[in-house]
């Protein structure tokens, strides 16, 4: 009966239920936007980055890209987190969602960068020129053939940075942000029982986890229809 | 073949050069290509031949000279190489078929995207390429689906496809089986007949020999001698010449 007990009370009782789905549906936003943010910073950068690497054009570019991938590697998210809150975003009321989202999607930028970077570096340089004999311009020969490829190779990686991205979003309690984790916290501190909000909250991310997995695992088979 | 009364010149190459740093790869090369020209490239490894062919589409860089193709500088900067690459098909001794297409996405990714053709249109001259290679069945195959032989003859097939006014082979049948050359050489040979311009670096000797109407001997980064075939093989005048096909005949 304990365990009945204890649900009521974590859950049920002033509807405290509230908090862990409330405080789930913030947490796959601002995952599912930072990802989308990732992608596009990560695609841009790593362009740069090979372009530099192949041709020696684009120095500045290559230049900044390399500043900002030491900076956001080498300093902790929940760092970056707290400052674009309270140093860039400081003086002005800003919604906290906006904020993690901004914070962790330039966060897995620089990772998501370094994956697709050397994606694109692994496919054989005959590609390239093959492209380019037809009469693509570069980036065309970027578009059509290279990303593809590389993309496929760096599939398995990039899926695990997804999985690590939407497990560091849990910090964004640090900016009062009432994702899940925050959720469960707040039910622990109005309840004074941990075990259940706590192990509850675990269970959720570990099965969104699972599931991720196992798209991933679905959508790499897919890809690899060409190598059957 | 195309010895008949007016030549139409098709490339013009002047005094190129090529330097990689310290290695001086093409020393100065100048020769004038027509249309219907089978022109062969041969000569010993790193006597710049591979270099020379791929410097007539600026996959790599000339370091000086000029390469007028139909009447347009494109070693200038300001051409634009990408317009005039889709009238020179290229076929590679790697093959470097896009191994995440099918065969026909291959084919047709060039005319649909560059060209501006319907998919209908482009596929349906995709197939008739394919059916004259005898490669129809294999359409909808992934090129790691296909042998050696297959995947070459798809790659001249990709070149075809853009409807280009000359063909560079660089080395074809070099990086497959010997049982599999037979049938890449072949298509080379129906090409040759149908008056397609056509700049072949190979070692394959003997096929130089029969369907080329001029060949190319280089060393050094330099064209030692050339000639009509038939004059090149059995009279040929430079020492190094007569060296090398001691050593290759």
């Amino acid at each position: 009966m304990a365990f009945f007990d204890g649900f009521y009370l974590n859950f049920i009782k002033d509807n405290r239920w509230k908090y862990i789905v409330n405080g789930l549906g913030v947490t796959l936003r601002v995952t599912l936007f930072a990802v989308l943010i990732g992608i596009a910073i990560g695609f841009v950068v790593a362009i740069i980055r090979s372009t530099y690497e192949k041709t020696g054009k684009l120095i500045i570019l290559n230049f900044l890209a390399n500043i900002y991938l030491t900076v956001i590697r080498g300093t902790p998210v929940v760092v970056q987190l707290l400052i674009i809150y309270f140093v860039i975003f400081g003086s002005v009321r800003i919604d906290k969602v906006f904020v993690a989202i901004v914070a962790f999607g330039i966060n897995s930028g620089a990772y998501v960068a370094e994956i697709i970077r050397s994606g694109i570096m692994s496919i054989d340089p005959g590609q390239m020129e093959a492209g380019r004999s037809l009469g693509f311009n570069y980036i065309q020969t970027m578009w059509h053939i290279i990303i593809p490829q590389a993309f496929k190779n760096v599939l398995p990686a990039l899926g695990n940075e997804f999985i690590v991205l939407l497990k560091e979003t849990s910090v964004a309690g640090y900016i009062a942000l009432e994702d899940l984790t925050k959720g469960a916290d707040i039910i622990r501190s109005q309840t004074y029982s941990p075990f259940i909000p706590l192990l509850s909250v675990a269970a959720i991310y570990l099965g969104i986890v699972m599931l991720l997995s196992f798209l991933l695992k679905k959508l790499e088979r897919r890809l690899r229809s060409s190598e059957r | 073949m195309s010895d008949n009364n007016e030549k139409q010149l098709l490339i013009s190459v002047d005094n190129l050069s090529k330097h990689f740093d310290d290695l001086h790869a093409l020393n100065g090369v100048s020769i004038d290509i027509y249309k219907g020209d089978v022109i062969f490239v041969v000569g010993p490894s790193g006597s710049g031949k591979s270099t020379f062919l791929r410097c007539l589409n600026r996959l790599e860089e000339p370091t000086g000279g000029t390469i007028l193709f139909e009447g347009i500088d494109i070693t200038d900067k300001k051409t634009d190489i990408n317009k005039h690459r889709q009238k020179m098909g290229m076929v590679f001794q790697q093959f470097n078929l896009f191994p995440h297409m099918t065969v026909l996405k291959n084919l047709t990714l060039g005319p649909i995207k560059l060209q501006g053709k319907s998919k209908a249109e482009a596929e349906e001259e995709a197939m008739k390429l394919l059916e004259r290679v005898g490669l129809a069945d294999r359409a909808k195959a992934y090129p790691n689906q296909l042998s050696g032989g297959q995947k070459q003859r798809i790659a001249i097939v990709r070149a075809l496809c853009m409807k280009p006014d000359v063909m560079l082979f660089d080395e074809p049948t070099s990086a497959l089986d010997p049982e599999m050359v037979g049938e890449v050489l072949e298509v080379m040979r129906e090409l040759a007949k149908e008056n397609m311009t056509m700049v072949v670096v190979t070692h394959e000797i003997a096929f130089a020999k029969e369907i080329a109407n001029r060949v190319i001997f280089m060393a050094d980064g330099f064209i030692e001698e050339e000639g009509p075939a038939a004059e090149f093989f059995d009279n040929p005048k430079s020492e190094r010449l007569k060296q090398f096909l001691a050593k290759v005949l």
